[in-house]
């Protein structure tokens, strides 16, 4: 909330990462910049190193070479201290969700602050009761394990941890995979509200169109290596990379254009 | 966030008017909470200034809701001027899911009686499960039987190598240290009453009865129990025992069936190495200790241990292997929830297959006296 919001400010910027595993190339030399305050989303094919560049950025992973800097701090030089500094400014909700299985929801959501900060119990339950609530769990949820929620409310329980200390920067690995259209859409509702409502800038990885085309600011299109188109997804739309061209064109693509209102039905089904 | 420089304060500059500044973040909340508490509001009309607040988020959000519902309740007439309008918006966020907190925990941890009662319960529904456990493997078994070609050679091979051959050095490792001591404890007694040449029986006798099958038994309850419970443990939390049944695999012919068919023939092949190396070792110590050499020590050998003494340690190994794996995989089954649930089963598993190895020994010698063996 305190951060002045500067348009086009890059939060994170990538310079020349090459990422290779064995004699496998994943990234070769890829340049890629996120702005202050905008849903980014990063989508490809499987295997176009999506989740690896993502893990890059979090500090669990290095590339092989090239740059990568996070709210303007190097990553490649962070002493221990400044990366556990730079780690509390930002929030991570994994695939699987990555709660704890031994601790309740609550706990979870928890345990950040009970790390970071001084403050009371007590308060911390408040805080973590409300921020469930935020992301739309009822609070009887709290005090379940993770093991007993359904893929949703994991999600959800997830993410309200990711947000327990306020960070700048918010990462969603697939956040609406494996999720039905319901739930989907609450994620993509609070998308948008957390970004209105904290300014925070969200780096996603998904294959969820609908999400894509109702929240998404930009969307960068991964495939051999580099980034080979960047843009909200009307402008994408009117690339004719072959990589950008396979994710409009397949049925799928097309629904959910339509959906979006980007095309008459007209043109979407001719026969 | 950003560790905020200046701490958060209310102030009460007149009587109507509270003013607030500083920023009001997770890092400094938690000083302004009591001040908060003692705030008693002079009238009942007050206006609350929020252009000092130079930083909000959520928990300062929450504190200070709370300040001002507390004052609202009290009767009070709040209006809050001046605050940035993006702390604003989420000071109402704020209060549109106040109405979601959950009532107070209201679970009490179970005393006294209680407390008994539910581990007694525990304890019986463990201990039918496991009956069950135990009356549906020999179910799987009778049926594997009625077709034989349903049971999984490959997998029995695959484990009698890795719980049996792969667990040679360490058996023969132990059995032999434990033959030294045992030799070495009795070699000052019997030099007293110049009966060395005793120390055959007294070594070939306890390793061949009790300590060989009970040292290999442990050995394996620690090595192999754990791994079945860990194995089977982790495959239910990740769903694959359910696949598996899905696919029409009866989880218990391809995980249980082949470990404890394994292990019956591994288990007491073992405890014949684990007597060689521990005599061998008695024989190293009485020779250094004692003086009475190997052909000394194995011509008294053949008179004074008989064949039963060997085939009675022999006779207990497949008991403690079907212990052993039953055990292991009951408790890998029970696994329920996550990882913390994977590693409590698997310690459970192997406590509790050490400790009912240990009583069906003491079972066994019960009954070998009583038949006078
Ligand atoms: N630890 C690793 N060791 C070796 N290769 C790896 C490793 N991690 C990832 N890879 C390889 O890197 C490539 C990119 O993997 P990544 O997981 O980033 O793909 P992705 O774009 O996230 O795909 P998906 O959409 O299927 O999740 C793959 O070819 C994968 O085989
Ligand atoms: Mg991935």
């Amino acid at each position: 909330m305190q951060n002045q919001i500067i348009p086009d400010e890059a939060v994170i910027s990538l310079r020349k990462v090459s990422t290779r595993f064995g004699d496998h190339l994943v990234h070769s030399e890829l340049d890629l910049d996120v702005r202050r305050a905008e849903v980014f989303a990063l989508i490809g094919g499987s295997g176009s190193g999506k989740s690896t560049l993502l893990r890059e950025m979090i500090l669990l992973q290095r590339p092989s070479s090239g740059t990568i800097q996070v709210l303007g701090v190097d990553l490649h030089k962070l002493g221990a201290d400044e990366a556990r500094a730079l780690r509390l400014r930002w929030g991570v909700m994994f695939q699987q969700g990555g709660l704890f299985g031994s601790l309740t929801v609550k706990e979870n959501i928890g345990l950040p602050l009970r790390e970071h900060t001084q403050l009371r119990d007590g308060l911390i339950d408040e805080i973590a009761a409300w921020k469930l609530s935020l992301t739309g769990l009822a609070p009887e949820v709290g005090a379940q394990y993770p093991s007993e929620l359904s893929g949703g409310m994991m999600k959800r329980a997830s993410l309200a941890r990711a947000l327990a200390l306020d960070p700048e920067l918010l990462f969603l690995d697939e956040p609406t995979a494996g999720l039905d259209p319901d739930s989907a859409a609450g994620i993509d509702e609070l998308v948008r509200k957390l970004r209105d409502l904290f300014g925070l800038t969200i780096v996603m990885i998904t294959h969820d169109l609908d999400l894509l085309w109702q929240v998404t600011d930009r969307v960068a299109v991964l495939a051999e290596g580099k980034v080979q188109g960047l843009g909200s997804m009307t402008e994408l739309q009117k690339m004719d990379t072959p990589a950008i061209r396979q994710f409009f064109d397949g049925p799928r693509g097309r629904a959910a254009q339509q959906q979006a209102g980007q095309i008459p039905t007209l043109v979407a089904s001719p026969f | 966030m950003k560790p905020s420089s200046v701490p958060p304060a209310i102030a009460q500059p007149t009587s109507r008017e509270i003013m607030l500044s500083g920023a009001w973040t997770v890092n400094g909340v938690d000083a302004i909470q009591s001040q908060l508490d003692a705030f008693v509001p002079a009238q009942t009309a007050l206006d609350v200034d929020g252009a000092g607040i130079e930083a909000l988020d959520t928990a300062g959000a929450w504190i200070l809701h709370k300040f001002l519902a507390r004052l609202r309740d009290q009767g009070a007439v709040v209006e809050v001027h001046n605050l940035r309008s993006e702390f604003a918006r989420l000071l109402e966020v704020v209060a549109e899911h106040v109405a979601d907190q959950p009532a107070p925990a209201t679970s009490k941890s179970p005393t006294g009686f209680a407390h008994i009662g539910r581990n007694t319960m525990a304890g019986m529904e463990q201990t039918v499960a496991l009956f069950s456990f135990v009356g549906a493997s020999a179910s799987a078994f009778g049926g594997c039987l009625a077709h034989p070609s349903r049971f999984r050679w490959r997998a029995i091979l695959f484990n009698i190598r890795s719980a049996g051959f792969d667990a040679l050095p360490i058996v023969g490792l132990l059995s032999f240290l434990l033959g030294i001591v045992v030799a070495y404890q009795g070699a000052d007694q019997l030099r007293r009453y110049g009966a060395n040449i005793f120390v055959v029986d007294l070594v070939g006798l306890s390793m061949l009865r009790e300590f060989a099958p009970l040292i290999t038994a442990i050995i394996i309850a620690g090595r192999s129990g754990s791994a079945y419970a860990a194995q089977i443990g982790t495959m239910s939390v990740t769903e694959e025992i359910d696949a598996m049944r899905t696919i029409g695999i009866e989880p218990l012919e391809l995980l249980v069936l082949p470990k404890i068919m394994a292990l019956v023939i591994a288990l007491p092949l073992l405890t014949v190495f684990a007597d060689v190396f521990g005599v061998f070792g008695g024989m190293i110590m009485a020779r250094a200790q004692l003086g009475v050499d190997f052909s000394e020590f194995i011509h008294r050998f053949a008179k004074a241990i008989s064949v039963t003494a060997y085939l009675v340690g022999i006779g207990k190994a497949p008991a403690f292997a079907a212990i052993i794996t039953v055990i292991g995989c009951f408790q890998g089954f029970r696994t329920k929830g996550g990882a913390d649930s994977v590693g409590r089963q698997t310690t459970r598993s192997v406590v509790q297959s050490i400790f009912l190895v240990i009583v069906v020994d003491a079972l066994f010698s019960i009954a070998f006296s009583a038949l006078g063996i």
